[in-house]
């Protein structure tokens, strides 16, 4: 036990399960106040489990059956680019991946993707992912039943603790200028397709400028590479 | 269909959504390109989290206390804090926000 809590990724996805499962408050007393039963608001943390697309939801309700189904698999879809890159990295084998399918969500894999060495990578996976589980469930019964005795989460400034966890994630990534670069273009593009797109879609672009930049430079840097060994060239006839 | 027939359906297609990503053929992913491909695309997704948790309201952008939370998150990380001590720097600061009455 002490050795796990010694692990950096296991104390990360612990404080990011925390932050996030707090939050399932608002998701219990938003689900029965937009008209769900009790049961069928933690059906939705403990079954569709990626809050993002819980939320959208609930709050598409209104238009629909169909509306709400929308709105919630659109918002989902960055999970199917998570599990790709879970998968690569961490190489599970058949029977585990149902179930770290499951538990695949934004904070499992940016705390995975956020540790050193492969089995920190798994440890941070597997707490943040079970962790926010069973934490975002717990607090969505609380939210469903004490409905919003506790007030607005904003006011605890839960919201401010996303923010928080997420860029302490980025964080270690950015050593390289290139790596910094990337970022605030991303960043930028994702804060600039915000009002144009459904939630969850400036996410995926700007996942996909980034891939094609990344290919585009990968390439040129190629060019550049086979030009200096070409021996052809005026390299070759210095001497 | 019933509302819970929806939720289900909706939760059905959610596992599904994260499944595909862990079926794709091994032959794809351990390609040198994915590698190299997937490091610039975890860098983006993340960034790209930052951002929307920071500015989205919806659909719409919002300036709130939000933004004071990102900016002390990051002078705590430059600091080299822990994980935990940025996390709750950046509640502290946005409740401190609210209790100052910015939105």
């Amino acid at each position: 036990m002490t050795d796990l809590l010694g692990s950096p990724a296991v104390r990360m996805g612990l404080s990011v399960s925390i932050a996030t499962g707090l939050y399932g408050i608002s998701f219990g007393a938003l689900g029965v106040t937009a008209g769900l039963t009790r049961w069928q608001t933690q059906a939705l943390s403990a079954l569709m489990f990626t809050g993002g697309s819980q939320f959208a939801f609930i709050g598409s309700l209104g238009g629909g059956g169909i509306a709400a189904l929308a709105a919630a698999s659109l918002l989902g879809i960055r999970n199917a680019v998570y599990g790709a890159q879970i998968n690569a990295t961490l190489t599970p084998r058949g029977p585990l991946r149902p179930l770290m399918a499951h538990i695949t969500i934004d904070e499992s894999f940016a705390t995975a993707m956020a540790a050193d060495g492969d089995a920190e990578q798994r440890r941070g996976f597997w707490t943040a992912g079970v962790g926010v589980w069973l934490l975002w469930n717990l607090f969505t019964f609380v939210g469903a039943w004490v409905g919003n005795a506790m007030g607005d989460p904003k006011m605890w400034g839960l919201d401010g603790a996303a923010v928080a966890a997420f860029l302490g994630l980025l964080w270690p990534r950015l050593r390289s200028k290139d790596a910094a670069g990337l970022a605030v273009l991303c960043a930028l593009l994702t804060v600039l397709a915000v009002p144009f797109a459904p939630p969850g879609i400036p996410l995926l672009l700007a996942g996909l400028v980034a891939v094609v930049i990344h290919l585009i430079r990968r390439r040129s840097f190629d060019k550049r590479v086979d030009a200096d060994c070409d021996p052809s060239g005026d390299v070759g006839t210095v001497r | 269909m019933s509302l819970w027939g929806w939720i289900l359906v909706a939760s059905a297609v959610a596992f599904a959504t994260k499944l595909v990503g862990y079926l794709l053929p091994a032959a794809w992913l351990d390609s040198e390109g994915f590698g190299r491909a997937s490091s610039a695309l975890t860098i983006a997704l993340l960034s790209a989290l930052v951002a929307t948790n920071t500015f989205a309201s919806g659909q719409a952008l919002a300036l709130d206390s939000r933004v004071l939370a990102l900016a002390a998150a990051g002078i705590a990380l430059w600091r080299e804090l822990p994980f935990l001590a940025v996390v709750i720097i950046g509640a502290a600061v946005a409740a401190l926000g609210r209790l100052a009455g910015l939105p």
